[in-house]
């Protein structure tokens, strides 16, 4: 028997917002009778695209029904914006807590609620959530890779059992474990190389051509174009450590604030888009 | 809730009949004894398993005494559970130049969690399946029983929907090929009669809380003349059969929930199938887009399985929970497996209605009362999740 807190047994026995929104601005299908879920999300905005009013159906099990429940009370009067950055550990929050086993439940609502907005914008559901991208790896519940890295990088998940619980991946003959497994094995092992790239070495011990090509392509990207603006310009002369030697020209060269603009500009685009470690100077 | 229950689960277990509790009582406190011992406190005690065996041997109807008036056929366990390890088990070490096991999908995870670590280690395993109404597939059943097969094992009626197997039939076929025959008979002992004299089955497993005996006490019933190997090895107990100290006050209150159950089997069969008939009939009447699933010919008389489409069995009997209406569900949910139930799959039933599935299981301690009770209230709760639900269209 399932543990369910207050909160829970709450918003399944009452639940809130149910039925569907007449002409709605946006519609958000997810899941399948077949997963043993579903969820239908619909909303209306008002006139300053704040969400006036939102309604569920759901077929589920009791924390489906709870999870959908909090969730059309989270997006009632928030922006697209605003909503857009719900995730499923919100849902999580406000019903205080979720059997393990059941946290696949507040995944729906937050995909049904992606779909929805997604629908809204005019994009196609399925393409919005990914989910239908990719190779089925769980053939049970129709569950993609794609669908499984994105819930393991969502939810810094670590063991194939969390996998189940969030997706229900490999929940029914198991026989794509070990594929899931490995996908897991994949994810963690990506996150540690990105988490090691964050300490890798500085600027100024990078090989000569891959701080040339990086410079250069920000200078052109990101630095020329708003020199332009003012008449001006600027080149790329030489790259000694860690610091960048530019020539500015045109009505750069020799105007009062170009100091101001070396730092303010050029310094902070090349340390925001190639290095922290980058200073910058006139020659 | 308001503190009143509605126990419609007789399948997953029943209450102890007080008949039963009374018989136990002084094995508890008083008669404590271990049954092995050489003097009279003890000692007296393996009278009254002897007593309690042969209650168990006469509703099997399996009449064979020993020189000693034993019914030596009947072997105490701890439950069911180990009554079918032991059976199978047993089977593979006695015919141990033949690796197949043959059973069927409907079984209880029992026998099929048990076939699948068999596999693992290298055993060979047949799976009959059914049709659509949970029938065995018996053509099926003859081309997998071959001179490979040690056991063939059959449930003698499910736990989920009550169908009752050709026992008879199926054990005609083991012993054809020169397999055993093995029944688990949770679910029919003391709800259909069994004749187990005019009868092929080799070996038989019940368990005593599914007949309002207590949990932790169950029996493998083993033909005379079949070779045995125990599975629990330890001391001389049950003839060196089933090694451990006896259960006294479980195998007396079991020996009792016998007796019981063989005097009134007509009365209560009839009575628990007058109860599951109103209750399919009055929801039938009151609740559109329902099936009830199993073989309407052959099923047990206390068990309803009815599929409530469109909607989540966990939902539904948690909102019977509120009214302290006890019934179970072959959705994923309830368990925490994410798949509907095996006997629903492997009948083929479409998942807008495995989900959707409800037990409803009887004793001779349900009411009338309380079966309109839930045919009253029922209907409520179904309309209020269909509305709920996205492919409900009233």
């Amino acid at each position: 028997m399932w543990d369910y807190n207050d909160k829970v047994m709450d918003h399944f026995l009452n639940p809130r917002n149910v039925g569907e929104v007449k002409n709605p601005d946006g519609t958000g299908e997810v899941g399948n009778v077949s997963c043993g879920d579903a969820l239908k999300l619909t909303f209306k905005l008002d006139g300053n695209g704040r969400i006036s009013e939102a309604k569920f159906k759901t077929f589920g099990c009791a924390s489906a029904i709870a999870s959908s429940s909090v969730l059309t009370e989270l997006i009632i009067g928030k922006t697209l914006e605003e909503a857009s950055k719900i995730t499923n550990k919100d849902i999580v929050a406000r019903l205080g807590e979720l059997p393990e086993e059941k946290l696949h439940c507040s995944v729906m609502g937050m995909e049904a609620l992606q779909a929805a907005i997604a629908d809204y914008r005019g994009v196609k559901a399925a393409d919005a959530a990914g989910d239908h991208e990719g190779r089925v790896v769980c053939k049970c519940f129709g569950v993609t890779d794609v669908k499984i890295r994105r819930v393991i990088r969502e939810n810094n998940i670590k063991t194939v059992a969390e996998v189940t619980n969030y997706c229900k991946a490999g929940g029914a003959c198991s026989s794509c474990l070990d594929d899931i497994q490995k996908i897991l094995d994949e994810e963690l092992h990506r996150k540690k190389t990105a988490d090691a790239g964050k300490s890798e070495p500085g600027f100024a011990a990078w090989p000569v051509v891959r701080k040339v090509v990086k410079v250069q392509e920000v200078i052109d990207r990101e630095i020329v174009p708003m020199l332009e603006k003012d008449g001006g310009s600027m080149e790329l002369v030489d790259i000694v450590g860690a610091t960048v030697r530019v020539r500015l020209q045109g009505r750069c060269s020799g105007c009062p604030s170009s100091g101001v603009t070396l730092k303010n500009l050029v310094e902070d685009k090349l340390r925001e888009f190639v290095s922290p470690d980058i200073m910058v100077e006139n020659v | 809730m308001n503190g009143k229950v509605i126990y419609a689960d007789n399948n997953a277990t029943t209450c102890v009949a007080p008949e039963v509790f009374e018989a136990m009582r002084s094995y508890l406190c008083e008669n404590y004894g271990n049954p092995s011992s050489i003097y009279t406190f003890g000692g007296k005690l393996a009278a009254d398993i002897e007593a309690a065996r042969r209650h168990v041997a006469d509703l099997l109807g399996a009449s064979y005494r020993n020189n000693l008036g034993q019914a030596t056929e009947i072997i105490f366990t701890s439950c069911g559970t180990e009554s079918d390890n032991a059976a199978i088990r047993s089977a593979l070490q006695t015919r141990n130049d033949r690796h197949k096991i043959v059973t069927s999908k409907l079984e209880h995870p029992a026998i099929l969690n048990l076939c699948r670590e068999l596999e693992r280690e290298g055993y060979t395993v047949e799976t009959v399946g059914v049709d659509g109404q949970g029938r065995l597939n018996m053509d099926e059943l003859e081309r997998a029983v071959d001179s490979d097969t040690a056991v063939v094992s059959l449930m003698w009626a499910n736990n989920e929907i009550g169908n009752i197997f050709p026992v008879e039939a199926a054990a005609k076929i083991a012993h054809r090929h020169g397999a055993l025959f093995h029944t688990d008979a949770v679910q029919a002992v003391g709800k259909v009669p069994i004749r187990l004299d005019e009868s092929e089955i080799d070996m038989l497993s019940l368990s005593g809380h599914k007949l309002h005996a207590p949990k932790g006490v169950g029996v493998l019933y083993v033909r005379r003349g079949i070779r045995f190997r125990p599975f629990i090895i330890g001391g001389h107990q049950e003839k060196g059969r089933r090694g451990g100290t006896e259960n006294v006050a479980g195998i007396v209150g079991l020996g009792k929930a016998c007796e019981l159950a063989l005097a009134g089997m007509d009365a209560e069969i009839r009575y628990v199938a007058m109860l599951r008939d109103r209750l399919e009939a009055k929801i039938s009447a009151s609740v559109p887009q329902i099936r009830i699933n199993g073989d309407m010919e052959h099923r047990l008389p206390n068990t309803s399985s009815i599929s409530f489409e469109y909607i989540e069995g966990e939902a539904i009997l948690l909102r019977l929970d509120q009214r302290g209406i006890c019934a179970s569900s072959g959705s994923a949910c309830t368990t925490g497996s994410l798949e509907p139930s095996h006997v629903l799959r492997a009948m083929g039933l479409p998942y807008t209605a495995a989900h959707g599935t409800l037990r409803f299981s009887f004793s001779r301690y349900n009411t009338v009362e309380e079966v309109d009770e839930i045919a009253e209230y029922l209907p409520g709760v179904i309309a209020a999740l269909r509305a709920m639900s996205p492919y409900w269209k009233a």
